[in-house]
């Protein structure tokens, strides 16, 4: 479902028609767990006054779902946590607020990871959510609800954040488009935060022109968020023939799934037919990537979660009897195991005896990372790899080992780290006819040509 | 793998502010340790005189006019609504000493 098939039906009916089948489809598509709650009262009010004439805009009427990390109005957000169960926002994230003046009408809330920590949306207080594809096997994550509900049809675009990879893997695991702009593109303002050097906010579409039209709407600098950059985000109506692009070859190393590989290589090929030339390259950092992520993400979360003390808002414990009884039991029951197990890894890395041989070691290694990065794209104006080692893994697959979900953000964490803008799109299936993404990295600010290169190739 | 002993993990709950119920925290202190170990291959990497990296947009220095007032959206009101118990225009907690 795009965009412009739905302004089509809004045409032809109405808003209230439109956001009544979305909200219809959400509920006959329970059993994925994708959604936490629908926003429906608010999103039919908004419907009429569409109807009325009363909203307008680029998508006045078109109904969309974001991750329920981002506060909105209409309904709890509650990061999927227990900590923040039916808190009521009272106010909404710099991005939905663009959205809706747009007229764009949200009509409920997705499932994800706790405090988006995860990579299969398994870690929910509220139950992983299926893929759209096989029920017995994971969404991928952080973001899975939201790429399960684009894939599924429900509305035409949803919204996710990305640290290191959760837009980008679940878009490959559901077979749609995930992008992952530009540190800095889009406010984060409202957004529950998990790592701030880091997060990044999102589409996930079926087509790279519906992602163009959302990221063009949210783009743009906030005062709410001092570190926005100023808007630089104009889509081009087509990428000159002859880019040189790289084919990162750590990412097509024996470790990385038979299927997965082929299809990159198709994909390559017909980067190749459209006349731009593709070659093998070497960014050996790639070895350290996730062994850098994580060691900063965890120091930062454990820094950004903090404020979860049971006093302010939130989850408290009944009956402590101190100040310090109050903190530890609200965190302990507010939060899921791998929140606990990150805050304390960052706890531990940020200690003084351990700051230098673990934090300050993997900031170092970061600034290497990113060198590494710019030297390639002194020759190179894009690299391609897959987007995660496998197809969507099955369910309960990787949660008694914490290092073997943390290996499945191998591909997606560098990008992440350099701040670059990525994007995941449809490569194919496997035998399985289980989704294959592929990964488009470009230089910082380069969102808007990576998806006109990869509007250029999308077959359907 | 790095050890890290039942000690080690209480002190890290400590510093978490993270009161753990027995039957987490094995798990906890294998996990822990697993991941340590992971990312001590760091170690083998040569970073002398590199300087690290704390962000990465390149922004510096964002100012405001000392007269801009920006509005955040949200009022002291909404706020001490939100807080598990308030009163009197605060939030409520145990008593401390």
């Amino acid at each position: 479902m795009t965009i412009s098939e739905v302004q089509e039906q809004i045409k032809a009916s109405s808003a209230r028609a439109v956001v009544e089948a979305s909200i219809a489809k959400a509920k006959q598509n329970a059993e994925y767990n994708a959604l936490l709650s629908l926003t429906e009262e608010r999103a039919l009010e908004r419907a009429d006054a569409v109807d009325a004439g009363k909203i307008t805009g680029k998508l006045a009427g078109v109904p969309f779902v974001v991750k329920d990390n981002f506060l909105a109005f209409g309904a709890p957000t509650t990061a999927a946590s227990k900590m923040l169960a039916g808190f009521d926002a009272p106010l909404q994230a710099t991005a939905v607020e663009k959205l809706e003046a747009e007229g764009a009408i949200c009509i409920g809330k997705s499932n994800l990871d706790a405090f988006a920590h995860g990579g299969s949306t398994e870690n929910s207080a509220y139950g992983p959510t299926k893929n759209a594809y096989d029920k017995t096997r994971v969404s991928g994550g952080s973001s899975g609800g939201s790429a399960v509900i684009t894939a599924l049809d429900i509305v035409p675009f949803t919204l996710g954040s990305d640290t290191g990879g959760s837009i980008r893997q679940p878009a490959s695991f559901n077979g749609v488009v995930g992008i992952k702009p530009t540190y800095g593109t889009v406010s984060r303002y409202g957004v529950v935060a998990m790592a701030s050097s880091t997060d990044t906010i999102g589409s996930i579409t079926s087509n790279v022109a519906d992602a163009e039209t959302v990221m063009s709407i949210m783009a743009g600098r906030d005062d709410r968020d001092m570190t926005t950059l100023p808007d630089f985000f104009e889509v081009p109506q087509f990428v000159k023939p002859g880019q040189k692009i790289g084919l990162i070859k750590e990412f097509m190393t024996d470790g990385v799934d038979i299927e997965v590989r082929t299809k990159i290589n198709e994909y390559a090929d017909s980067l190749r037919a459209k006349g731009h030339t593709v070659e093998e390259v070497s960014l050996p950092m790639l070895e350290y990537s996730l062994a850098i992520y994580y060691i900063i993400v965890p120091a930062e979360i454990s820094s950004n979660l903090a404020r979860y003390d049971g006093i302010h808002y939130g989850y408290r414990a009944e009956g402590a009897k101190t100040l310090a009884e109050l903190y530890g039991r609200s965190r302990n029951d507010g939060f899921m195991t791998e929140n606990k197990r990150r805050i304390m890894i960052g706890s531990y890395v940020l200690s003084s005896g351990y700051f230098d041989a673990y934090y300050l070691k993997a900031q170092k290694a970061r600034t290497l990372l990113i060198k590494q990065f710019n030297d390639l794209f002194a020759q190179y104006d894009l690299l391609i790899g897959p987007v995660a080692p496998t197809t969507a893994f099955r369910l309960g697959d990787n949660t008694s080992d914490p290092i073997k979900m943390y290996l499945e953000d191998v591909m997606t964490v560098p990008a992440s780290l350099a701040g670059l803008p990525a994007i995941s799109v449809p490569a194919g299936v496997s035998q399985t006819d289980m989704p294959i993404g592929v990964q488009l990295i470009g230089p910082a600010r380069s969102d808007a040509k990576l998806l006109a290169l990869a509007r250029s190739l999308e077959t359907k | 793998m790095t050890e890290i002993s039942r000690e080690d993990v209480l002190h890290l709950a400590r510093l978490s502010s993270l009161e753990l119920s027995e039957d987490e925290i094995s798990g906890l202190q294998n996990d822990i340790g697993n991941i340590l170990g992971y990312v001590q291959q760091l170690g083998n990497l040569d970073t002398k005189g590199v300087e690290p990296t704390y962000q990465v947009t390149g922004l510096q220095n964002v100012w405001r006019d000392n007269d801009t007032v920006i509005d955040y959206g949200v009022t002291r009101e909404q706020l001490l609504k939100r807080a598990p118990q308030s009163a009197d225009n605060q939030v409520k907690v145990p008593k401390v000493l």
